[in-house]
């Protein structure tokens, strides 16, 4: 086939529309899907008529289409509700009430975005998947392995979220917006005259209206009739000094400072919570700091797994600055001990730990 | 939008039909000069009056009853509506019906849904089963849109009158392919755009001295059912589509479910009950129904698959679930609908393009654990 099928993930916002636009511009055999994740109807509780979080609204699924139908383009939305509760909402609660800090994004992209639907537009015969992300990816003739690297544009860079695309994955997906930055993906929204060139970013977690945690984790539980136990709990400091009480461990996250309710002598921070114990404990900046961790479920990226100990800078927030470290290989292949140079603040269970060597993602695991 | 540089195959007449050119030649008058209110007194009004009555005569006619007991409405779902809250009191239906009735019932909120059989069909017995005193109604779909499945419904008015309730039909996917015995009937609709009519227009039959409560208010339009203007225009297209000749032995449904079931390992037909000539559903093991119907749209073939949610995506079918299939079945099964335009040759490369389209699913499928 001289111009194969490729499918692009459209959302409905500016990035995936200005990915359709530019590969019709080029005269690539482009159809946009759309995928319906979660039904916003479901938890009426948290209706809102805030703009963020508004993932899969109608208002989104009606602009992804007005634009491929102006880019004349076949269009179709497809329904991954189940795969999204089965691999995304249901591990993001049921870690939240481990105490731990999940990613949803990440889960998403590993089993639904770059899963689900690329299978799903294997299946309809498109060969690659095109989708809006800010990240990059190249073809290592010398090891033959697809390598994944920082976008151009560092503040909208997405590796964070991808480090546990597979090779096989990588080698079906197309990241056109790699290379450019924010603003000039807007202008050329406006040149293409795609009628969503204005709108905002996406905000927080799609799935969870005005990023309200605990209201979602509390309303989703009771839909599903998991037992809601009692969360409050005491809130301690390391030695065990109560300062006072909390509604509940887990609408709080490792290095938290406001919202704690507790008064002393210098700014206080959640170090840890523990769901054996319902306690949330607090301590001083200087306590959130750590030298070494272990990720788990490693998946290596650009290089095979390590055999020996390997230098990276290792990101263990999306807004973390990588850190200098020496990453060793331990007894299970899958798990990798992380020893950072300096100390770095808030290391969190449940977040990725992502290993960069310059723009180039060698893999990530998940903060045990 | 649909796409000129492919040729274009449609098998989802159950879905919509098109007009046809005679339905359009009888209606265009009523769009071009003919503009006359038909409650009108003058010459204008008599002559919009007389179309609609002729049309009217018409669906009567179709329908085998009289003309007094034709009430034009916008289409199935009104008309299935009417039905529904005319019933002051229980309703008895089936949990495969469509969603003009399932969704009014649970509006009217005092009703008993029965479960069909794995056939598809809904029994007499069940239905006669769940009937209680107080229940007024008992709706019954003449065919099942997803399956073409028939069911009894000389013996479900039967027993529905034999308790004293009113019986009402869902006529949407009988109308032009099976005779329809009004005898048991006391209500039964129709929907215009599946009988070659376009949309917009539809029909309520109300055996004389049936009562049925208005749902909108206005003027005595209707014999007072149905306030508002007539569409003349749609009124005379449809009385058009009812006079139109059908024939559909089935042989190209026959031909088709036969070509798909000898050239695709592991498909099975949903609902072996009795059928409309028209309609198959098949289930292919082990396949994304979902995808398949992409494909083929892709390749110029128009099918379908469960209903459209609100954003167009895909769910698995209440019709299929309610016969007994899990979700993973409902979700592999394709609804095959044929219609007048359909020929020999469509039919086989539609087999063919099946056949690879499952083939290739199949081939990808086992790479992906759904744990």
């Amino acid at each position: 086939m001289s111009n194969p099928l490729w499918a692009v993930a459209m959302s409905g916002g500016v990035d995936s529309s200005v990915v359709a636009g530019l590969l019709k511009r080029e005269g690539r055999n482009v159809i946009g899907m759309t995928m319906q994740l979660w039904n916003q109807r479901r938890l009426p509780e948290l209706a809102s008529d805030g703009p963020t979080g508004r993932c899969c609204s109608i208002d989104d699924v009606y602009d992804a289409r007005y634009v491929a139908q102006l880019l004349g383009i076949p269009y179709y939305v497809v329904n991954f509700e189940d795969d999204f509760e089965k691999h995304v909402v249901r591990p993001f609660v049921d870690n939240y009430l481990k105490g731990r800090t999940p990613i949803p994004c990440t889960l998403c992209n590993n089993f639904v975005k770059f899963e689900t639907f690329i299978q799903m537009a294997e299946g309809i015969g498109a060969e690659k998947v095109a989708t809006g992300h800010y990240a990059r990816i190249t073809h290592n003739q010398a090891n033959q392995r697809w390598e994944l690297r920082r976008a151009v544009d560092a503040s909208k860079d997405q590796t964070y979220f991808l480090f546990g695309l597979t090779q096989e994955q990588l080698s079906r997906s197309l990241f056109p917006l790699g290379e450019m930055a924010k603003a000039d993906v807007r202008a050329l929204a406006r040149e293409l005259n795609l009628p969503v060139a204005e709108k905002g970013d996406s905000q927080e977690i799609c799935f969870v209206p005005n990023g309200d945690y605990k209201a979602f984790i509390e309303a989703y539980c009771r839909e599903q009739n998991l037992p809601l136990d009692d969360r409050t709990g005491d809130i301690v400091t390391r030695d065990g000094e109560v300062l006072g009480e909390h509604g509940g461990y887990h609408s709080y996250t490792v290095g938290q400072r406001r919202g704690l309710g507790v008064a002393a002598g210098e700014p206080l921070y959640v170090i840890a919570t523990e769901p054996e114990t319902r306690r949330v404990v607090v301590g001083r900046g200087d306590d959130l700091l750590t030298t070494q961790f272990i990720a788990g479920d490693v998946n290596w990226i650009s290089i095979p797994p390590i055999t020996h100990p390997h230098r990276a800078h290792v990101r263990i927030r999306n807004k973390h600055l990588p850190a200098p470290a020496t990453l060793t290989p331990t007894e299970s292949p899958a798990r990798v001990a992380v020893r950072f140079d300096e100390p770095q603040r808030a290391v969190t269970p449940g977040q990725g730990a992502v290993f960069y060597a310059e723009d180039l993602v060698l893999g990530g695991g998940w903060i045990e | 939008m649909v796409r000129a540089c492919v040729e274009r195959f449609y098998f989802d007449h159950n879905a919509t039909t098109p007009v046809a050119p005679e339905v359009i030649e009888t209606m265009t008058p009523y769009l071009r000069g003919q503009f006359g209110n038909a409650s009108s007194i003058h010459q204008e009004g008599q002559a919009a009056k007389q179309a609609l009555e002729r049309a009217r005569r018409q669906v009567a006619d179709f329908l085998g009853c009289s003309p007094k007991e034709v009430v034009f409405t916008s289409g199935g779902t009104e008309a299935d509506n009417l039905a529904v809250f005319s019933s002051p009191g229980h309703i008895v239906t089936s949990a495969i019906e469509h969603p003009a009735i399932l969704a009014a019932a649970k509006a009217h909120g005092n009703v008993t849904f029965v479960a069909p059989g794995r056939d598809g069909a809904v029994s007499a017995d069940s239905i006669e089963a769940a009937i209680r005193p107080d229940t007024t109604l008992v709706s019954v779909m003449h065919v099942n849109n997803e399956l073409g499945t028939v069911n009894d419904i000389e013996a479900i008015g039967a027993a529905s009158r034999s308790h004293g309730a009113m019986f009402h039909s869902d006529g949407v996917q009988a109308a032009g392919k099976l005779s329809i015995p009004l005898r048991h009937v006391d209500l039964y609709s129709i929907s215009g755009h599946k009988l070659n009519a376009p949309k917009g227009i539809g029909a309520l039959y109300v055996r004389q001295g049936v009562p049925v409560m208005p749902r909108q208010f206005g003027g005595r339009h209707e014999h007072g059912v149905r306030a508002g203007t007539e569409s003349v225009p749609l009124a005379v297209a449809l009385g058009a589509a009812c006079a139109l000749d059908r024939e559909n032995s089935g042989a190209l449904r026959d031909e088709l479910e036969a070509g798909i079931l000898a050239q695709v390992p592991n498909v099975t037909v949903n609902g072996r009950g009795p059928r409309v000539p028209n309609t198959t559903n098949i289930r292919f093991e082990n396949v994304e129904g979902e995808a398949m119907l992409i494909a083929l749209d892709l390749r110029g073939f128009a099918v379908s698959s469960g209903a459209a949610c609100s954003s167009g995506a895909v769910e698995p079918s209440h019709v299929l679930t309610g016969i007994g299939l899990s979700k993973e079945q409902a979700k592999a099964s394709i609804r095959f609908s044929l219609g007048a335009g359909n020929t020999r040759e469509q039919v086989q490369r539609l087999v063919e393009a099946v056949a690879a389209s499952a083939a290739h699913l199949r081939r990808i499928a086992p790479r992906v654990a759904h744990v």
